[in-house]
């Protein structure tokens, strides 16, 4: 393919699917640790009462008003979460069950009964995105990637992804001593004056940072398969902390360019008509590396004393 | 001087907060309805090795862990070194319980001894060689410098207890404060940790450890503080550790057989 082709119409879904994985796998790493990884399954639920809430509102859809009515979501998600696994007394996995369903079920009531029929809002959208649709009009070739008034045409989605993707990265770099510390030993972590439960939430609001910028661009199914697939299949390829996360931004890169091109092209060797979803391939190859590793990683064996012993 | 509290937990004759390492006043805990530790008042004494002492679920740990503003109190005064416990943060080592850690944490031995070192590095400085040779110094004198490069999953019970030890002592404090140290360790692990703490001692400064085996209080240290949710008895080995208060530590939950083994033991 050319570049006259390859740029305009492949570049720039290529490059958002693979900074999506990045984004996402970058958090799920410490998500995945802490035993928290449903969180990334939570946060893309309630990105839609939010959505809702936010057309509801301002009764257009832009994407800045969607964008915060669904960080608010996650939010208050997080705090419910929270408040109520601490209340309650019981583990998180089941407090996020009950509110993630519940906000999700919610915004499903919402949408139905307000009068958002006549615009584009719908679940299957949420759940898979439209990676095949950011292309880039205004470029010609690779000469455009130095064309200033064809870079202002690049898809506002890749921008976004973009900075929150260097927030992630930022925050990761910055607290990359207390967020290890804390994620293996939270009680010692407390004694050396690190603010665990500030730290634990703070990574949790970065986490739903990635989630609804990547939300927007590649829907629901990248989003939750990239905070767990490549952070889990990466542990199963070392046993250092920065080997993991060097690992996950390989297969999660690897799932996105892998996933992309065979779902253009797979179906066309096999002598299909059509392509297939983009999102639901790269999170397909994803889940494919995660079970090779899982059989043939070299550092799968579990050899740890048992917890509560 | 021995000092058995009444039901209500009132003292007298406390001695001086001011000179004690960790001093706690009128502590209580609680996870739901029942208090986990009950008005407790508690002067550990410098330059000792103090053992805190009483049944399962009697708030060993949360005593602990409420001194280190792990958890939370209900009310209660922490002081250490007779200031605020957050501006001595500094002077402190912890070594929390073997089993509350996941060990298939992907990381090294030696990372988890730099881990000592936080204080010092902070978000960003530099590991620099003098850090990893204090890091390597730390696990020699726990007997653990060949396994730096081991995965930490990897290691025995004992090992993984020594290197829990390691980070401590990397952490240089004048006071030490251990989570059931000895619990599932072999004898080789049990004689490097003493000996270790008794160097320690001897270098002037104050350990105390959450201790479950009465069988070793007397050889290991020098004063107890017994527990069973409220403070039982506080004081020298010699003068606190007695069948009596055993007796009023432990209840029924002390088989006749072992409290005349102890008996024996303490003459």
């Amino acid at each position: 393919m050319s570049g006259s082709e390859f740029v305009p119409l492949s570049l720039t879904p290529l490059l958002i699917g693979i900074l999506t994985a990045v984004a996402c796998a970058l958090p799920g790493n410490f998500l995945v640790l802490r035993r928290q990884a449903l969180i990334g399954d939570a946060i893309s639920h309630v990105v839609l009462p939010g959505i809702v809430v936010a057309f509801l509102l301002t009764g257009i859809i832009a994407a800045w008003p969607m964008m915060l009515g669904a960080a608010g979501a996650a939010v208050v998600a997080v705090v419910l979460i929270e408040a109520i696994r601490r209340l309650g007394r019981i583990e998180p996995g089941a407090a996020m069950g009950v509110v993630f369903t519940s906000m999700f079920a919610g915004g499903v009531l919402l949408l139905e009964q307000s009068d958002t029929s006549s615009v584009h809002l719908d679940v299957e959208h949420a759940l898979y995105g439209n990676l095949e649709s950011l292309i880039w009009l205004d470029a010609t070739g690779w000469s455009s990637l130095f064309d200033p008034v064809a870079l202002a045409g690049l898809p506002v989605e890749l921008i976004r992804i973009l900075i929150a993707l260097a927030g992630v990265g930022g925050f990761i770099w910055l607290f990359w001593r207390p967020l290890k510390l804390s994620t293996f030993d939270e009680g010692f972590a407390r004694t050396v004056g690190i603010r665990a439960d500030l730290l634990g939430f703070a990574l949790v609001i970065v986490a739903a940072v990635a989630a609804v910028a990547a939300f927007d661009a590649v829907g629901s199914i990248i989003v939750i398969a990239m905070f767990i697939c490549p952070p889990a299949a990466a542990r199963m390829m070392t046993n250092t902390l920065e080997g993991q996360i060097g690992w996950s931004v390989a297969f999660a890169v690897l799932s996105a360019s892998l996933g992309y091109v065979l779902a253009g092209y797979g179906p066309l060797w096999l002598g299909a008509a059509d392509a297939v979803s983009a999102a639901g391939m790269i999170a397909t190859v994803s889940g494919m590396i995660l079970a090779l590793a899982a059989r043939f990683g070299p550092c799968r064996a579990r050899t740890g004393a048992p917890l509560n012993s | 001087m021995i000092e058995l509290a009444t039901h209500d937990g009132v003292k007298i004759d406390l001695p001086d907060i001011d000179s004690s390492p960790l001093a706690v006043r009128g502590l209580t805990v609680s996870y739901g309805q029942k208090p986990a530790v009950f008005s407790v008042d508690m002067t550990v004494q410098p330059g000792a090795m103090t053992a805190i002492i009483g049944p399962n679920g009697a708030g060993k740990s949360t005593l602990l862990k409420a001194a280190l503003g792990i958890v939370k109190p209900l009310s209660g005064q922490v002081t250490v070194f007779g200031r605020p416990l957050d501006s001595q943060r500094s002077r402190i080592a912890y070594v929390p319980q073997r089993a509350s850690v996941d060990w298939d944490f992907p990381t090294r031995v030696l990372d988890v001894v730099l881990m000592g070192l936080y204080r010092e590095l902070g978000l960003l400085r530099r590991v620099r060689a003098r850090h990893l040779a204090r890091a390597m110094d730390c696990l020699a004198r726990v007997g653990m410098h060949d396994f730096a490069d081991r995965q930490i999953g990897q290691l025995s019970g004992g090992q993984q207890q020594r290197v829990f030890l390691a980070r401590a002592l990397a952490q240089d404090a004048d006071l030490y404060l251990l989570d059931e140290p000895f619990a599932g360790v072999d004898a080789a692990t049990e004689k490097a940790i003493i000996t270790v703490l008794k160097s320690l001692k001897a270098a002037g400064k104050t350990v105390v450890v959450v201790h479950h085996d009465l069988a070793t209080v007397t050889d290991y240290f020098d004063h107890v503080f017994l527990i069973n949710t409220r403070p039982v008895a506080e004081g020298p080995v010699a003068e606190a550790f007695t069948a009596d208060t055993l007796q009023a530590t432990y209840g029924g939950r002390l088989a006749t057989a072992q409290v005349d083994q102890l008996a024996r033991v303490l003459g």
